[in-house]
């Protein structure tokens, strides 16, 4: 997309897919566009309306488990999302949202369930909860430094040869195969890190938006993110 | 022993018919004998000797937690201490994700008008803790124990309480707690369990009203919907739950059926009806309608176990502070209120608190294990209510804090001390909140 005069994020499902803090990434994503003077919008997507195929980046979050088969059901029924990805929308899914994204996914019910095919990735459970601070090594092509995150999830997640990690696991779990954390196919990048993931990684959130805008972003660093990350990374680096 | 003598009011009888004609209920008189310490076995004695001594010391040595750690170390000597202790009481067990601590305060207060009640006031909810309060008190015939919703089951499978509060289920903590639907169907499970339990049940609240909903003597009071982000689904099949057209929280139901019970009692601004109908106006000391809510909470239990209505809102409405919040300290040239909001729940009725002031907040968070180790949940706080104030990021997690103050827009300054950030602010009165570990050292300290 070139230049849209007003960027609009999409936050999907938070009723449902908003338990851990993610719409934070949301909040991230339209407040760095505004600070830089380009005119930004969020949209709440909630389960009363279908989902908009008309936004330039969708942010989806973590959620419990019944919640998890409820949204992918409705995403399912209203296939906004997929429609925006067809022509080149950007997505970030977090945790219940990256599983679901992916051709398939693991129920607590212990069935498998098909999920948007967004992603080659499958879902199943992992032996035993992956909890805590996480450090992952970026993909080295995405350009963005190390990003710490929080995770909490009991899935190992396969990704299959049409998608590529976002990187590589320092410290923690991750994907709980090969090392890998997340995913990257196309404009999509799916993760297990919270925190928000975005609040924790400026650089990850500017690059989702340079996607979005087809811009090159003014620089914009701010001193308190800056001392976030160098706390939470050292304090994964001490354990 | 058993329970099966329960106080007339217990069950579900109906009231009588024709209440107002109707004689006043005879005295109260407990319906168990006294309980007499010298027959505990000689384990659970010494255990609560030597726990005892160690929580003073603990105390003395400023180490704080001291009822948690004599606790923990009767339960390492006599694993059956928990289960002894409770035994030949009348044991109520109040649990929820927000206002437990106060709810327990207020049915305490109003629970003496029967007799001495064992209570872990200072609330420490975890087996150690609830020790500790059965052990302070050994001869006390009623208890009314505060319990971490994650811990419910197994406390409840040994102490087989007679009355179980149900105050509400959100997220919080979630990393060590588990998710909240789970934690829905563990308390159902152990409330299945308890033969002849009375539930007091918040049925505003869907996930507590799940939990409950077979219970065989069931208390429905109705205190309003609070924050139902976590509820906006039906427990039962995940499909949306719906309110009524005033969305007041007075009904609300699900497609596959699961709906809202009728209450028994239902608060309506600052009165509480009856089920009667009475309408019995409550003066709280205590702010906020919060307060109010926990309040309705406490007196259908009390009442529920015999103690008069008026009594009951009486007592209720006389505790000015619940271990340590909303007490106001000074400190030098300031006035400092303390505020205990640990969850994205808590801090919605925290900010409609501090809505009607302009005075300086402070903000102190950690992410203990006690407190979750993920701050996350700080980005579900609508925190851009407080543009245009002073604010203080403060707490072991400052700085996660002020860069979601940062995106809220919210100017501020970032000081981990608590106490420093309210030295420096301009004299007079200072809000000052912090979460759960944040708050136990605030109190330590004052
Ligand atoms: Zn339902």
């Amino acid at each position: 997309m070139s230049q849209p005069s007003r960027v609009r994020v999409a936050l999907v499902l938070p009723e449902l897919l908003g338990t851990y803090g993610d719409r934070g990434n949301a909040t991230v994503l339209v407040q760095r566009l505004r600070w830089r003077s380009i005119d930004a919008e969020m949209i709440e997507v909630s389960g009363d309306t279908p989902v908009p195929a008309d936004c330039d980046i969708y942010v989806i979050g973590g959620g419990e488990d019944i919640a998890q088969l409820a949204a992918v059901r409705w995403l399912q029924a209203h296939p906004g999302l997929q429609q925006a990805v067809g022509r080149g929308a950007v997505v970030l899914a977090v945790c219940a949202g990256f599983q679901i994204l992916g051709t398939s996914f693991a129920g607590t019910d212990g069935a498998m369930h098909s999920g948007l095919g967004l992603f080659d990735a499958i879902t199943r459970p992992l032996s035993r909860r992956a909890i805590g601070e996480i450090v992952v090594e970026p993909a080295p092509g995405l350009g963005i430094r190390s990003l710490t995150g929080f995770e909490n999830h009991g899935g190992a997640t396969q990704l299959g040869p049409g998608a590529a990690p976002l990187g590589r696991v320092v410290t923690g779990i991750g994907n709980g195969f090969d090392g890998a954390e997340g995913v990257v196919q196309g404009r999509i990048v799916g993760t297990y890190l919270h925190g928000p993931v975005l609040a924790r990684n400026p650089d990850l959130a500017d690059l989702l938006l340079t996607w979005a805008t087809g811009r090159t972003l003014d620089p914009l660093s701010l001193e308190e993110t800056e001392t976030l990350r160098q706390e939470r990374l050292q304090h994964a680096r001490a354990r | 022993m058993t329970h099966s003598g329960m106080p007339h009011r217990l069950g579900d009888e109906p009231a009588p018919d024709g209440a107002g004609d109707a004689p006043e209920a005879p005295p109260w008189r407990p319906p168990w004998p006294r309980r007499d310490g010298h027959r505990l076995p000689l384990r659970t004695r010494m255990a609560m000797r030597i726990g005892g001594a160690v929580a003073w010391l603990s105390q003395a040595l400023q180490m704080g937690q001291g009822a948690m750690i004599g606790g923990r170390l009767m339960l390492a000597l006599d694993p059956g201490a928990l289960r002894r202790l409770s035994q030949g009481r009348l044991t109520v067990l109040v649990t929820g994700t927000n206002g437990k601590t106060t709810t327990t305060a207020m049915l305490a207060a109003a629970l003496s008008e029967l007799g001495e009640v064992a209570s872990n006031s200072s609330g420490a909810n975890m087996p150690g803790g609830l020790v500790t309060a059965l052990a302070q008190s050994p001869e006390a015939p009623l208890a009314v124990l505060e319990v971490d919703e994650g811990y419910f089951p197994s406390v409840a499978a040994t102490v087989r309480p007679g009355v179980a509060v149900l105050l509400n289920l959100s997220r919080d903590q979630i990393d060590r707690v588990g998710e909240v639907s789970r934690t829905e169907r563990a308390i159902r499970d152990a409330l299945h369990t308890l033969d002849g339990v009375t539930a007091v049940v918040n049925c505003d609240d869907a996930l507590m009203t799940s939990a409950a909903r077979d219970v065989a003597h069931p208390v429905w009071v109705s205190v309003g919907s609070t924050w139902q982000e976590t509820a906006a689904r039906c427990p039962r099949c995940g499909q949306p739950v719906t309110t009524d057209a005033a969305g007041d929280g007075a009904g609300w139901g699900c497609a596959c059926g699961f709906e809202s019970p009728r209450p028994q009692w239902t608060l309506d601004g600052t009165e509480i009806i009856t089920p009667e109908g009475g309408r019995v106006p409550l003066e709280l000391r205590l702010p906020g309608r919060v307060n109010a809510r926990n309040a309705a909470m406490a007196v259908a239990a009390a009442v529920t176990l015999g103690v008069p209505v008026d009594a009951a809102v009486s007592r209720v409405g006389s505790l000015a502070e619940v271990a340590g919040r909303y007490r106001t300290v000074r400190l030098g040239t300031h006035r400092v209120r303390l505020l205990l909001a640990k969850n994205p729940a808590g801090w919605a009725e925290t900010l409609d608190l501090l809505a009607g002031s302009r005075d300086p907040v402070v903000i102190a968070v950690n992410a203990r294990e006690a407190d979750g180790r993920d701050t996350s949940w700080l980005w579900d706080v609508p925190f851009e209510r407080l543009r245009g104030r002073s604010v203080v990021a403060s707490g072991e997690r400052a700085t996660d804090l002020a860069v979601r103050l940062t995106y809220a827009d919210v100017p501020h300054v970032r000081l981990p001390e608590p106490w420093w950030a309210v030295e420096m602010l301009r004299p007079g009165h200072v809000d000052l909140v912090a979460n759960y570990t944040a708050f136990r050292e605030l109190v330590i300290r004052c």
